[in-house]
C-alpha cells in the first residue's frame, strides 16, 4: 500500500464577511498517496483553491483535520509551520511570482537559504534545477528578461530545488498561452513520472487536468468522488520532450 | 538564514526616484549634525589644546573668566612669593600679571565689528607661552606696540602687520604677527602690560595671575595655598583646566545644531517611512511569495528593516560628504564668558562622522520598523491577493 502524503478529516473553511459566513470548504476528506498526481477542478468560488492553501498550511482550516507527510497542521505553531513548509512543500503560483530583482538563479536559490547548505552549493543545486526545467542557458536573467513560461519554469525550479515530498501547484497555466501551458504541464508530469515527485495541481482547465493521474472535482466547497483520468490509467500520454 | 540583502540593495536601485530623495532628506539632516558636531569638535581642540599642565591662573574668587576677574599689584605682590612657584636661571619667580580686556574690530566675517580679547603682560608672560613670532617682531615694552595673533590677522584686516589700531586711549602699531601651540593665544592681541592698562587707567586693578609650579607635585599644594589664603580671596585653577572650561561657549551652537538636525531627522524618519510603506504595499506579493516559501514573520521584519537601514545609511554617507568640505575652514564664535571671539577650525573627524552615522542609522530604524512590522504581519494569502 502506497503511503499517504496528505489526508484530509471532514476539513471545512469559513469566511467571515462582515455579517455573513461564507462557506468555502465543507467536510473535505481527501488522501493523496506519494507519488500522485492529483488534479483539483471546479469552477471559481468551489474552494479548490482554499482547499490547496490549507495543504499547504498558508491558511487554517474552521475544523478537520490534516495530515501532510503525518503531521497534523494545526499542531504545529506559525514558527514551526514556515519551518515545515520549506522543508516539505513546493508551491508553484498562477503568477509565477518570481522576485523580480534577483535573477532565475537567484529566485531558484532562495528557498535553498533556508538550508544548512553553503553558497556555492546552494548554487550548483539551482543551476541543476534549471537545467533541469531546460532554462540552464538563462541562469542570470532577470525575471523581466524572460518569457511567461520561461518565468513559469523558473518557478517549477524553485518548487523543486529542495527536492520537497509535495508540489502544489495553483492554477500554474492560467497565465500562460497554449504553448508555454503544455510545456509546463509536460515537465509537472515528468517530474511525476520520472522522479515520483507527488503534485496537488488546482486547474479550471480540463485539458491540464487530463496530464494528472486522478481528478477531484469541487463544487460549492464540497469534495466530489475521485475520477481516475486517462493519464492515470495507461501512462502518460501526454509527456514529450521538454523544449526551451 | 536571512533573506539575501541583494534583494533590498536592488530594490532601493529600482525604486531611484523615491530613494534619492529620501536620502537626500536623511543626508541634510546628517549634515547640519555632523557640521554641528565638527564645530563643537574644532572647538573643543582649540581649548583642550591650550594651557600649559605645569601652569596656574589666578582669577578673583567667584570669577569664571580672566575678563571677569580683578586682581590688585599687591596681591600679586604675595602671590609671586609662595612656596612651589618655579624660579628662572636669575632666580625670579616665574609669575606673570596680566590684565585682559576686549576691544572690537571690524572682521572679514563682521563688518561691523567683533571683539577679540587684547592682553597686556611682560616679557615673563610671553616666556611662559608656546609662542613665536611668525611675521615682524615681539613688542618693545614701554612703546605702543601690539603683536597679534595668527588668526586674528588672518581675520582682521586692521590688523595686519604694518597696520595701525585703534583702541584704549589711542593708537597702537601692529609690530608682529604671533603663532602658538596653544590655539586659544592665535585669537588674542598681546601688549605691554604697563602701557595697556595706564591706557585704560587700570595700573591697579588687573585681571590674573600665571604662575608656573617648580613641579606636578608642587601644583596641589600650591593651589591649596592660594584658595585658602583668605586676604588673597582669589580661585587659583590648572591652566589646561581653565580653558577646557571654556569650551562652552561652543554650547548654545551646539544645542541649536542639534535641535535643527533633531527637528529635521523627525522630517527624515516620516520621508523614511513613508517610503518603506510605500515600498511594502507595492510588494505585498513577493511578502506572500517569501512567507510561502518558508521564511518567517522574523526574517521578513529583518530584511524590510534592513532595507530602511540601507536606505537611512546612504542617507547619513551623503551627509558626511556634504559635510566633508567644512574640514579645516576657519570660522569664529563668540564666547559669553570671554565677551570675544576667538577663532577654530571645524574639524570633520570621526567623532563627528560616527554620530552622524548613528543619528542617520537611528533614523533609518525608526522610519522602518513600523514598515518592516506591518509587513512581517501580514497573512501570506492576504499578502498574495493584495495588488
Amino acid at each position: 500500500m502506497s503511503e499517504t502524503i496528505v489526508e484530509t478529516r471532514q476539513l471545512s473553511k469559513e469566511y467571515s464577511r462582515a455579517e455573513f459566513r461564507v462557506t468555502a470548504l465543507k467536510d473535505a476528506n481527501l488522501r493523496v498517496s506519494r507519488g500522485e498526481f492529483l488534479a483539483l477542478m471546479g469552477p471559481s468560488g468551489s474552494g479548490k483553491s482554499t482547499l490547496l492553501h490549507l495543504i499547504a498550511a498558508m491558511d487554517r482550516p474552521t475544523s478537520g483535520e490534516i495530515f501532510v507527510l503525518g503531521q497534523n497542521l494545526r499542531e504545529l505553531t506559525g514558527r514551526e509551520i514556515a519551518h515545515w513548509r520549506s522543508a516539505h512543500i513546493g508551491f508553484i503560483f498562477q503568477s509565477f511570482n518570481l522576485i523580480p530583482v534577483l535573477s532565475a538563479l537567484e529566485n531558484v536559490e532562495l528557498p535553498l537559504r533556508l538550508t544548512d547548505l553553503k553558497k556555492k552549493e546552494r548554487m550548483e543545486h539551482a543551476a541543476v534545477a534549471l537545467k533541469l526545467v531546460g532554462l540552464g542557458d538563462r541562469l542570470n536573467h532577470l525575471p523581466s528578461q524572460l518569457s511567461g513560461g520561461q518565468e513559469q519554469r523558473v518557478a517549477v525550479a524553485r518548487a523543486i530545488v529542495t527536492d520537497p515530498d509535495l508540489i502544489l501547484a495553483d492554477e500554474p497555466t492560467g497565465n500562460l498561452d497554449s504553448a508555454s501551458g503544455q510545456e509546463i504541464l509536460t515537465l509537472l508530469s515528468r517530474l511525476n513520472k520520472e522522479y515520483a515527485k507527488t503534485i496537488v495541481m488546482v486547474t479550471h482547465d480540463p485539458h491540464a487536468a487530463s496530464f494528472s493521474s486522478t481528478v477531484r472535482h469541487l463544487e460549492k466547497g464540497a469534495l466530489l468522488p475521485e475520477t481516475p483520468t486517462e493519464a492515470g490509467q495507461e501512462g502518460p500520454v501526454h509527456a514529450q520532450a521538454c523544449s526551451n | 538564514m536571512a533573506i539575501p540583502l541583494s534583494y533590498n540593495l536592488r530594490n532601493l536601485t529600482v525604486r531611484r526616484r523615491t530613494t534619492i530623495l529620501t536620502v537626500l532628506g536623511i543626508a541634510l539632516a546628517v549634515a547640519v549634525l555632523v557640521a554641528d558636531l565638527s564645530l563643537a569638535s574644532g572647538l573643543k581642540s582649540l581649548f583642550h589644546a591650550s594651557g600649559n599642565p605645569l601652569q596656574i591662573l589666578v582669577l578673583r574668587i567667584g570669577s569664571q573668566s580672566e575678563l571677569a576677574s580683578s586682581i590688585s599689584r599687591a596681591a600679586y605682590q604675595d602671590i609671586e612669593w609662595k612656596p612651589g612657584i618655579a624660579r628662572n636661571a636669575a632666580g625670579d619667580p616665574l609669575v606673570s600679571l596680566e590684565m585682559v580686556t576686549v576691544v572690537n574690530l571690524p572682521s572679514i566675517d563682521h563688518p561691523d565689528g567683533m571683539n577679540v580679547t587684547v592682553r597686556g603682560l611682560e616679557p615673563a608672560g610671553v616666556s611662559m607661552r608656546s609662542v613665536q613670532i611668525l611675521q615682524g617682531r615681539w613688542f618693545h615694552p614701554g612703546r605702543r606696540e601690539v603683536v597679534v595673533g595668527a588668526s586674528v590677522a588672518k581675520r582682521y584686516p586692521g590688523a595686519r602687520l604694518g597696520k595701525r589700531l585703534t583702541f584704549g586711549g589711542g593708537f597702537w602699531d601692529v609690530v608682529g604677527v604671533m603663532k602658538s601651540s596653544e590655539p586659544a593665544f592665535n585669537s588674542e592681541i598681546w601688549g605691554d602690560l604697563n602701557e595697556i592698562s595706564q591706557d585704560y587707567h587700570r595700573e591697579n586693578q588687573l585681571n590674573s595671575v600665571l604662575i608656573r609650579a617648580a613641579s606636578t607635585a608642587a601644583i596641589p599644594a600650591l593651589i591649596r595655598s592660594l584658595n585658602e589664603d583668605r586676604q588673597l580671596n582669589v580661585r587659583a585653577v590648572r591652566e589646561p583646566d581653565y580653558y577646557a572650561s571654556l569650551t562652552s561657549a561652543g554650547s548654545p551652537v551646539e544645542f541649536l545644531g542639534i535641535l535643527v538636525a533633531v527637528i529635521m531627522a523627525v522630517g527624515s524618519a516620516f520621508a523614511a517611512m513613508n517610503t518603506m510603506y510605500a515600498a511594502i504595499a507595492r510588494r505585498s506579493k513577493e511578502i506572500g511569495t517569501l512567507r510561502a516559501l518558508g521564511f518567517s514573520r522574523g526574517s521578513i521584519l529583518a530584511s524590510f528593516l534592513a532595507e530602511s537601514l540601507l536606505l537611512a545609511l546612504c542617507g547619513g554617507l551623503a551627509g558626511c560628504l556634504l559635510a566633508l568640505p567644512l574640514n579645516g575652514v576657519t570660522t569664529g564664535i563668540g564666547s559669553f564668558t570671554t565677551f570675544s571671539e576667538f577663532t577654530f577650525r571645524f574639524h570633520v573627524g570621526l567623532e563627528a562622522i560616527l554620530p552622524g552615522l548613528a543619528f542617520a542609522l537611528l533614523v533609518g530604524a525608526v522610519g522602518g520598523i513600523l514598515p518592516a512590522r506591518m509587513a512581517a504581519r501580514k497573512e501570506i494569502l492576504t499578502a498574495l491577493r493584495d495588488i
